[in-house]
């Protein structure tokens, strides 16, 4: 198979990479960058644990192929805060115990990131509908939804 | 799974397109790639070409002309749903969007992904079907116009010829201040519905129905439109109308069986769905002063 | 037992690492040389192999070697030995780790790829030809039950594995005297598992020493190790088995996997790292499934509601192994009587095999068919007599002064099994209480405006938790100061480094984050069980709790030579041993750590034994057993059959909460899980054993959009059967959940709907009973 060259933009860095076409984006950014935030769940599209933002939309990165982000933006959830460090949301989701086994956590994060700037001040209903291709078998959804819903009344009081 | 091996193409212009698709054997159209992506990884399809349309420029957009309002093949579901034009002129459009798939696979998949794939629950070709939408088809020799009567041929079958892509959907928007409603049933949401239900109308100013479209999805293999309760509707008036030919003509369609569904619940589906419809589009109608 | 820590809602030391993408789950290690495995896996349910061809995908792009049973002859053969042996099981039924001849479910592997990629691998698995005698099959376990039913396994001669009974007291008096008998069927449909982490295994291989080092997505890495030991004929000291961080367990990770076999097997044979990582299409027909159960029940019971016996016959689907022995059907029987004061009972389970994917454990394992049976029967008899449904509950539940109350059947030992304490009826009281039942009423009345059936569904339930026999955890405080916390119990989510850094925090007097918890590496600690049953609070968090206090007890004593105080007069705080009330008389762990750690031609003090640290198990002897009372409204449009609940609350008591955040979590969870059991999740399979639900789309787990907030209260009364007090809380959110929701369900259809004594339910059949109620 024909190796394809490709420029993007990875969590604010510029790369460059070669990859064969058939491989997913999920795929190509654990197995060829190393990035191993982003978790395979089902790829077949319906779980969301593989969710990331591409040019400012969640993707589904199982259901695009890598040769596809040549110059796009990508961010994962290694552009979150870092331990020591966490972003609001990711606050919101460890006071609110909106994580357990920790695996469906990166989509819900970046789905719910993605969500949040353009919905800055959502329901409940918002939310759950907003989450509502992201699987969790652990939580029952309640810790996310809250986590989501104290992270923008945060900002809000905020600004 | 992991998607079977294919050959990459991405054309960057329509003629590249057209070129390639007259010399392929085996190729496939990869435009939002939520429906053939999936069936990639599971290994359901494996075309020898996959040909990348997301990069030609011109498919994607909405634009106002005399003829309508056209939607390029390549626009975004999430674009469709936000544009304030699709909300303003077709807002039955607007608000079917709302129950397809999840802002992952909106944020991805296309107008004319969806009407091409021709999902028999799927919400855009159904809604192009009870607008009367005109498929604009690019084929080698130029463009042909297909009408929504003539552009579904079956299960997951559309009219559109081996060596030809869609350009774009237009579509008449109906008078200002129609009624519009939508009804469908999915298990969760976001999940391809069970069985859907839409209705337009337009109303004289002393409320008496002027023009009707009905149609029902999900049930047959194809989008139905319910021609004899349209025209039934004609002339009843608002508030008082006679819900039960809809009914029954959306409870006598030839419903699907699946797995999970029997024809006679669908059926049963069917009916509530386009009396919820209807009455919907009784309640956005905007009464003329 | 309380403490700074212990019972405090604090937030877990997991997250910072789940939360940045810093996790470390099997399929995020990469090794050197390593290859990628796919496994050619049967499309046929039953069938005899002929033969394979591997010549052609043998030749295709980037496959190394291609192995079947046979490729492994110079290593080890023969059936994986049985995880639980049980008398009853003349012969184990387990599988072998690669198909050997008859094949007996689809999706049974019957070849190992090992490629360059996995995607090359999955291209030369599609490849490799296999010449099949096809074999009578058998999907359906009311018919594999039959006598004249083919057989899932060819060489036997009727589909009945086991047949399991107990029971207690006197049913046939009882029955002939009771003022009413009422006779139910029961179908519990089988579902799948579906942590959001299939499963996962890397092999490696020391070129030097042959050493095996495996790291697996698994709640037993220690039974993975000990019976791949006795497989390959091994010392265990050669393999080490680790469990990195684990997305989610349920229950079926805790088996011993064929794959985890054929991957070790892989490895040594080709001596390189083998990665293989389950995919969802081989999670749907390779990883064990749930609680398939048809049952036959026979309730006596008096005028005023009392349940006093059950007769009860149950088919229980087993799939096509077991590998898991009959712990799943066990835990049927162990779940009677539930809260319910029974005089008599009169238990048969047989267990049938089907040619489908073998059933075990997923979160409750059966005890929410059993709560499923006991809640649906007081429903039933409140309707019979036309009384309240708590009303029998209250007259049938054990009483808070009967405890610790006496069941009546007997545990393995053949011990009299015995409730440690409770209060059933307080449960169900404040369940009722805190929904409102006494204005349900008015909101049935408001929804029915709205044109939706509104009904309120109760369910109790009572679960044993902490089996035995044990967990351990040893105790180390380096000389920096840093106390390690290491035990067998693997962990998949449930939070174990936050729990047991409370404990040792709270013994050891040192901040949270100076605790480092190490779970679950063979290496490091020598002994574990497996993290099932809602057994790891009581097993390890004891174990955890006296190991703290051993290297407790060492510290003070090591001071208390140094202070020359006595050791009464010395306490635990601030990361020293100090004397109380005089601030800066005091050691640091760090210095007793040190000065422990020795130095050359120095004694130890006291001759004390080397190292500030501790090893200790808890033998967890005697069951501790949590319950609970679940109250919940349902609306359901009439139209369409949709059911969505709108309203759930919890009572639950699992003894002193070590972290309300965390039990919380874990019953908000349990409980959509039993949501999902009760509305959604239907796995479904042809007459010829195809598995036709495998996918998302097809198969249908709770989503957000559709799914309750729900509210926990606890009630918390201690266990006296262990020293932190603790029950187990990991599944009491599921086990009466699908009751509760039935019941609301059934209350919604109104008097003159139907009995439902089946799960799921789909809205199509909500309509087809509305109809007929009309």
């Amino acid at each position: 198979m024909t190796e394809r060259s490709l420029t993007f933009t990875l969590n604010g860095q510029p790369r460059e990479a070669k990859v064969d076409p058939r491989v997913h984006l999920g795929d190509f950014l654990r197995h060829s960058l190393g990035l191993t935030g982003t978790h395979i769940g089902c790829e077949h599209g319906v779980c969301g644990a593989c969710t990331v933002i591409v040019d400012g939309s969640p993707v589904r990165s199982c259901l695009m192929l890598a040769v596809q982000i040549d110059d796009c933006t990508v961010e994962t959830v290694e552009s979150l805060g870092k331990p020591g460090d966490l972003s609001p949301l990711q606050q919101a989701f460890a006071a609110n115990h909106g994580l357990q086994c920790g695996f469906c956590t990166p989509g819900m994060l970046m789905t719910l990131e993605a969500f949040l700037r353009t919905t800055p001040a959502p329901t409940e209903e918002d939310v759950r509908i907003a989450i509502s291709g992201n699987i969790c078998r652990c939580t029952g959804y309640q810790g996310i939804v809250q986590a989501t819903l104290d992270t923008a009344s945060t900002k809000a009081n905020r600004t | 799974m992991k998607a079977p091996p294919f050959q990459y193409h991405r054309p960057q212009t329509r003629e590249e397109l057209g070129t390639l698709l007259s010399s392929l054997e085996n190729a496939k159209i990869l435009a939002g790639g939520q429906s053939l992506m999936p069936m990639m990884n599971l290994r359901v399809l494996a075309p020898d070409h996959l040909i990348d349309i997301n990069r030609i420029p011109g498919l994607a957009g909405i634009r106002e002309t005399p003829e309508g309002i056209e939607i390029g093949a390549m626009t975004r579901q999430a674009d469709i749903l936000s544009s304030d034009v699709v909300k303003a002129r077709l807002p039955l459009l607007s608000r079917a969007l709302e129950h397809v798939g999840h802002i992952q696979t909106r944020a991805r998949g296309t107008i004319g992904g969806s009407c091409c794939h021709l999902d028999p629950s799927a919400e855009q070709p159904a809604m192009c079907a009870i607008l009367d939408a005109e498929f604009i088809v690019t084929r080698p020799d130029g463009h042909r116009i297909v009408p929504a009567s003539e552009w579904f041929e079956g299960l997951l079958q559309s009219a559109l010829g081996e060596q030809e892509f869609l350009e774009a959907i237009r579509i008449k928007p109906w008078a200002k201040g129609h009624g519009y409603g939508f009804a469908e049933y999915a298990r969760r949401h976001g999940d391809f519905a069970i069985a859907g239900g839409a209705a337009l109308i337009e109303a004289s100013k002393d409320g008496r129905i002027t023009r009707a479209a009905l149609l029902s999805f999900g049930i047959e293999a194809s989008p139905r439109r319910l021609s004899d309760a349209e025209a039934a509707l004609i002339d009843q008036p608002i508030g008082k109308l006679d819900l039960e030919p809809a009914v029954a003509a959306a409870r006598a369609l030839d419903a699907m069986e699946d797995v999970h569904v029997t024809p006679d619940y669908r059926r049963h589906l069917a009916g509530v769905l386009i009396r919820r419809a209807l009455n919907e589009a009784c309640t956005t109608l905007e009464r003329q002063p | 037992m309380s403490g700074r820590f212990f019972g405090a809602a604090v937030t877990r030391v997991e997250d910072a690492r789940l939360l940045t993408g810093t996790g470390h789950y099997v399929d995020d290690i990469e090794l050197p040389g390593m290859l990628h495995a796919a496994f050619v896996r049967a499309s046929f349910a039953h069938g005899r192999i002929r033969s394979i061809d591997k010549r052609d995908a043998l030749a295709m792009p980037g496959v190394v070697a291609i192995y079947t049973m046979d490729d492994f002859a110079d290593i080890a053969q023969g059936p994986m030995p049985p995880m639980a042996p049980h008398p009853l099981l003349k012969t184990p039924i387990t599988y072998h780790p690669l198909s050997d001849t008859e094949v007996r479910h689809v999706g049974e592997a019957i070849a190992i790829v090992l490629a360059d990629s996995r995607a090359n691998a999955e291209d030369a698995a599609a490849a490799v030809i296999l010449d099949v005698e096809y074999l009578p099959t058998v999907s359906d376990v009311a018919l594999a039950h039959e006598a004249n039913s083919p057989t899932a396994h060819s060489q036997h001669a009727s589909n009945i594995a086991a047949t399991m009974k107990a029971g207690f007291g006197d049913c046939a008096r009882i029955f002939a005297k009771a003022d009413h008998v009422l006779t139910e069927q029961f179908d519990i449909h089988r579902g799948g598992c579906h942590a959001m982490e299939c499963r996962g295994v890397v092999a490696n291989i020391d070129l030097l020493t042959d050493a095996l080092t495996i790291s697996t997505s698994s709640q037993s890495p220690y039974m993975v190790r000990r019976h791949l030991a006795a497989y390959l004929d091994r010392d265990e000291n050669g393999i080490r088995v680790m469990t990195p961080d684990v997305g989610g367990g349920f229950g079926p990770k805790a088996n011993v996997y064929a794959e985890e076999f054929a991957v070790a097997l892989s490895t040594i044979k080709i001596r390189r790292p083998v990665k293989w990582i389950e995919d969802r299409q081989e999670h749907f027909v390779a990883t064990t499934q749930q609680r398939g159960q048809i049952w036959s029940i026979d309730v006596a019971f008096d005028n005023n509601g009392r349940m006093r016996a059950i007769r009860g016959h149950c088919i229980h689907d087993n799939g096509a192994y077991a590998p898991y022995g009959l712990i799943l059907p066990a835990t049927a029987i162990a779940s009677f009587p539930g809260p319910y004061a029974l005089e008599a009972l009169d238990l048969t389970v047989d267990v049938v095999l089907t040619n489908l994917v073998p059933t075990s454990p997923v979160r409750g394992a059966c005890r929410p068919n059993v709560a499923f049976l006991l809640e649906r029967l007081a429903d039933r008899i409140a309707r019979h007599l036309g009384m309240d449904r708590q009303d029998v509950r209250q007259r049938s539940f054990v009483k808070a002064e009967q405890m610790p109350y006496t069941t009546g059947l007997k545990a393995r030992d053949g011990s009299p099994i015995s409730y440690d304490s409770g209060d059933y009826t307080g449960a169900l009281n404040l369940v009722l209480d805190k929904i409102a039942a006494k204005d349900f009423e008015a909101r049935r009345k408001e929804s029915k405006q709205r044109g939706k059936l509104r009904g309120l569904g109760i369910a109790s339930c009572v679960e044993d938790t902490g089996i035995g026999p044990f967990e351990g955890a040893s105790i180390r405080v380096t000389p920096a100061g840093k106390v390690i916390v290491a035990t067998g119990a693997s962990s998949q989510g449930q939070g174990h480094r936050t729990a047991f850094a409370q404990i040792a925090a709270d013994a050891l007097g040192v901040e949270l984050e100076d605790v480092t918890v190490e779970t679950a590496d063979t290496a490091k600690f020598p002994l574990g069980i497996s993290t099932i049953a809602s057994r790891i609070a009581v097993t390890a968090g004891s174990s955890v709790q006296l190991a703290a206090h051993k290297v407790r007890a060492k510290a003070i004593t090591f001071a208390s030579h140094q202070l020359e105080v006595d050791e009464h007069d010395l306490e635990l705080e601030g990361g020293a041993v100090r004397v109380k009330g005089i601030a800066d008389m005091k050691i640091k762990l760090s210095e007793i750590a040190r000065a422990l750690a020795g130095s050359t031609g120095v004694p130890l003090p006291g001759n004390m034994e080397p190292d500030l640290a501790a090893t200790a198990y808890f033998n967890s002897n005697a069951l501790t057993f949590a319950y609970g009372a679940n109250a919940c409204e349902v609306e359901v449009d009439p139209e369409t059959g949709d059911v969505r609940v709108v309203r759930y609350v919890v009572v639950h008591d699992c003894g002193k909460l070590i972290n309300p955040l965390i039990v919380d979590g874990q019953i908000r969870g349990g409980v959509v899980h039993g949501i999902g059991n009760a509305l959604f999740e239907r796995m479904i399979y042809d007459e010829q054993g195809q598995p036709l639900t495998t996918t998302y789309g097809d198969y249908f787990l709770p989503m957000a959009s559709e799914m309750p907030p729900i509210e926990i209260h606890h009630m918390e009364t201690p266990s006296p059967r262990n020293p932190i007090g603790v029950k187990g809380a990991g599944e009491g959110g599921t086990i009466p959940a699908a009751a509760c929701v039935i019941s609301a369900v059934e209350d919604a259809l109104g008097p003159n709907g139907p009995f439902i004594p089946v799960h799921p339910i789909s809205p199509q059949q909500v309509v087809q009973w509305l109809k007929a109620t009309r």
